[in-house]
């Protein structure tokens, strides 16, 4: 489940801020290592909760800055 | 570019009378389907309904407490659900309940601010996700003149209308990149029901200090806010459109 949850997470990353899917490591930062402002964060957030079918929380959503961050909170949403 | 709104989805707070209501049935000539919101006039809403309906178009009427924020979210969720998509909103409720600041209550200046400003951050916000999905939209906020040039009596008033434009600003700053447009419109001395009120003195008053001479109709209101819906209006964001005879120049 975790590894699908994370190609998909990784998938909607490459696509959304059109950055190379090697750079989309856990620890990168949507930010400061890929490059995104911050509407984009929140379009990604968009993306995830349409992708995954789920609502997610300012206040949780605030706390998503990496793409392990994301797949941690989504992966423990969905199990 | 044309002025046609054929295809777009509309939603206007306060649409069941005076200028929200002249503004929802413009909309509606230009083509565009249209939604509009109601604190109490229920009545008054579905005739405005019946009316937008009669010329082909989409209509809603909601009741819906300008106030409240989670029922902006609900408001729009079935906009979106029913019609696809949110293109314009109009952010047109509002109450005066003016006093001299000497004698204002802490009542009258919350509820004021909270019916006038608070609504317009409400629904701005809860149409900026679906906007952004939606890869534009057109967000056109009701302010007055006297959010520019202050009016006695009406501190509260004028405070929540100035709010509003600082608000829209920010917000075209914001959504700028998504091609999502912010603008105002300032609205001089207008015939509707709210000027109604004012005793005869004061509208002579008024009269004088408008270089065109005579009070303006809802309806010359409805028009700015056409091409400010349109794509007639592309390249126009953050700007406040005085429509007031030239009252605040």
């Amino acid at each position: 489940m975790s590894q699908d949850v994370e190609s998909k997470v990784k998938a909607i990353i490459v696509d959304k801020l059109g950055v190379d899917e090697s750079e989309v490591t856990a620890d990168a930062n949507f930010t400061n290592d890929l490059g995104a402002d911050s509407l984009d964060t929140v379009e990604l957030i968009m993306e995830f909760e349409k992708e995954f079918d789920l609502s997610i929380p300012d206040e949780d959503a605030e706390n998503i800055a990496t793409v392990g961050d994301a797949v941690t909170y989504l992966s423990g949403k969905l199990s | 570019m044309s002025l046609s709104l054929e295809g777009k989805t509309c939603l206007v707070t306060g649409g069941s009378r005076g200028i929200g209501k002249a503004i929802a049935l413009k909309l509606a000539d230009f083509g565009a389907d249209v939604a509009i919101t109601y604190a109490r006039s229920a009545d008054a809403a579905e005739e405005v309904k019946a009316e937008i309906e009669k010329k082909g178009c989409k209509a809603k009427a909601i009741q819906a407490d300008a106030v409240s924020f989670e029922r902006a979210e609900e408001v729009l969720a079935e906009i979106v659900d029913d019609w696809g998509k949110i293109d314009v909103i109009v952010n047109n409720a509002g109450i005066t309940k003016d006093n001299l600041i000497l004698r204002m209550s802490e009542e009258q200046w919350d509820d004021v601010i909270t019916t006038n400003l608070k609504s317009v951050f409400n629904y701005s916000k809860a149409a900026a996700k679906p906007m952004m999905r939606n890869r534009g939209g057109s967000i056109i906020n009701i302010s007055s003149v006297v959010g520019i040039s202050g009016n006695a009596g009406q501190s509260n008033y004028s405070a929540s209308k100035a709010g509003i434009i600082g608000f829209t600003k920010s917000y075209a700053k914001e959504l700028a990149s998504r091609n999502i447009r912010a603008n105002v419109v300032a609205p001089g001395y207008i015939l509707t029901d709210m000027t109604d009120e004012l005793n005869e003195k004061v509208l002579e008053g008024i009269k004088a200090e408008t270089p065109l001479g005579r009070a303006g109709e809802a309806d010359e209101v409805a028009d700015a806010v056409v091409f400010l819906s349109s794509d007639m209006s592309s390249y126009i964001t953050g700007e406040v459109l005085r429509v007031d005879g030239g009252m605040a120049m």
